[in-house]
């Protein structure tokens, strides 16, 4: 299944660095973000897109997860040729990503 | 308890403005923040500056005020903005005029100055924080720098009587800080409180972002009314649970998961949220339903600010010239990635360097790229899109017309061909210490 089935997200840049969060539509489901999307597999996922380490927030207070992409943009969000020079279409991305479905539990 | 109501009238530059004259007119509001200043927006701001001295200030603060100020005369509603942006006291004195055209005679106008940093930046030994080289090797391509300056000269305004406090490079959250530490007196040490305001702040800047705005998703996440948006109110105690929600009636929602993309926005370590006011923690911030269309957040705290001030700074590094134009039917992938290919060549064999240039197809993989979009279907339709940095005006024209000259001399069947070529001003940042940048109060009476 895809993440979107059971999270949302917004993502958002300060210069070179993009943050994307993922939050579990319902409490329950946030350990199942927490055992799936890893630092990891987000880096692999926009193998690249993001040149730097990726890095993972924990916020079980409001069951979700906010990535920190660095290495965005070749130079900047001003001086990149991308059309998203802001990486704000990357949620998307990362909520099309599959996760082992979780059978009876949706 | 005293409440403060506090409303997000803008979240960028060009932002709506009726979602603001709604927030003013039923919005029972003590404070409307128009929040309209990113590091780019300020740099253009000081270029229309250096042409027009009388100019530098937002472009729509004629259009917002005009449109606001009545309904903040008759509500009692008190104005804090950022649209001095690189000129305050010009934007203050243009607020005066236009308050005196709309018959409001003793209107208090604040601006604030002090955050244009230019001179200090480029007379000390101050490093790029990005590249690590010297800000003085920018020499004249500089044109902004200016420090983010916090909550103290905004609250220093209110204690003065200000109906409206201008601004210029303020942080975005520290426009609701400074209401809520004169409203409560929190003191610029006060730092669990100057926390608990900078989470207010955040969640109320971007305006209708945590109304409904950037969150529809049909099918999936539904947002009613979402041409009629209508922007935020933050109900703040002096202590325990901000509320958020908007005007009865208006367009979008509250919810607990609007709230919480909205928290998350643009934040890198949600323990450690640097502003001029304080280090914000939200890493413990609880979200809860209180009603329809209200949420009620807590939990936020802070440490003590950081000793520098980060400085925005803004320089001239060469154009950008781009070019598209569209394939549609069968056949449409293949002839416009031929399309791409061809201009690319072309390009290159007129001395653009291979790096500098950079192909797209709109609809196939423009946004993530070739492995991401791999699963996709094919397309109906793709539209070419060329981007490449040039050193000068010239060039980066030639850019487009080797685009739109594929009409006589490319694939078959391209259509809807367009060009467009800019400057770039490129965004880095420094760090200054706090007491190189004295910020001043003025007040003129309209």
């Amino acid at each position: 299944m895809k993440l979107r089935q059971i999270a949302h997200g917004r993502s958002g840049d300060k210069g070179t660095i993009a943050n994307i969060s993922l939050i579990a539509f319902r409490a329950g489901d946030y350990s199942r973000l927490v055992a799936h999307v890893t630092a990891a597999r987000v880096r692999e996922r926009f193998a690249g897109l993001v040149t730097g380490e990726v890095r993972r927030y924990e916020m079980p207070s409001i069951g979700a997860l906010n990535f920190v992409l660095h290495g965005m943009a070749d130079g900047g969000v001003t001086r990149t040729l991308a059309l998203d020079a802001h990486g704000k279409s990357l949620s998307s991305a990362l909520l099309d990503m599959e996760i082992p479905d979780a059978g009876a539990s949706r | 308890m005293k409440t403060v109501r506090i409303g997000g009238g803008a979240g960028f530059a060009g932002d709506r403005i009726e979602p603001a004259v709604e927030l003013a007119t039923h919005g029972a509001l003590d404070y409307l923040v128009f929040e309209c200043l990113a590091e780019r927006t300020i740099a253009l701001a000081q270029e229309a500056r250096a042409n027009d001295p009388s100019r530098g200030f937002d472009p729509m603060l004629e259009r917002r005020l005009q449109a606001v100020l009545p309904a903040c005369r008759e509500r009692g509603v008190t104005i804090v903005t950022n649209m001095g942006a690189a000129n305050p006291g010009g934007a203050g004195e243009r607020a005066c005029d236009i308050a005196r055209g709309l018959g409001w005679r003793g209107l208090k106008v604040a601006t604030v100055s002090g955050d244009d940093v230019y001179d200090v930046v480029m007379a000390g030994e101050f490093v790029i924080a990005e590249t690590g080289e010297p800000v003085s090797k920018l020499k004249d391509r500089l044109i902004a720098a200016n420090a983010y300056i916090g909550a103290e000269p905004i609250v220093q305004a209110l204690s003065q009587g200000a109906q409206l406090v201008i601004t210029g490079r303020a942080a975005d959250p520290s426009l609701f800080v400074g209401p809520l530490a004169y409203s409560f007196g929190w003191r610029p040490d006060a730092w669990p409180e100057l926390g608990r305001g900078t989470l207010v702040g955040h969640l109320l800047e971007c305006a209708g972002q945590v109304t409904g705005g950037y969150f529809a998703d049909p099918g999936c996440k539904g947002v009613p009314g979402l041409d009629r948006l209508g922007f935020p109110i933050a109900e703040v105690p002096n202590e325990g649970p901000i509320i958020i929600t908007k005007v009865r009636g208006s367009g979008g929602l509250v919810t607990m998961a609007t709230c919480k993309e909205q928290l998350l926005y643009e934040i890198h370590d949600p323990s450690a949220y640097l502003t001029p006011d304080t280090i914000a923690d939200f890493s413990r911030v609880t979200i809860s339903d209180a009603g329809h269309d209200r949420v009620a957040v807590e939990g936020a705290t802070g440490r003590p600010r950081p000793d520098d001030l980060k400085v925005s700074l803004g320089y001239r590094d060469g154009f950008i010239g781009e070019g598209q134009i569209s394939y549609a039917g069968s056949g449409a992938q293949p002839r416009g990635r031929l399309a791409a290919e061809v201009a690319r060549n072309r390009l290159e064999r007129a001395g653009i360097p291979p790096g500098d240039i950079r192909c797209d197809l709109i609809g196939i993989s423009a946004l993530h790229g070739a492995t991401l979009s791999a699963a996709a279907g094919e397309p109906y339709e793709v539209r070419v899109r060329v981007a490449a940095r040039a050193p000068s005006r010239e060039v980066a024209y030639r850019i487009g017309e080797e685009i739109e000259s594929l009409y006589t001399n490319g694939p078959a069947g391209g259509g809807g061909a367009t060009r467009s070529f800019r400057e770039v001003i490129a965004i880095a940042s420094t760090f200054i210490p706090r007491d190189l940048v004295p910020c001043s109060v003025r007040i003129e009476v309209a």
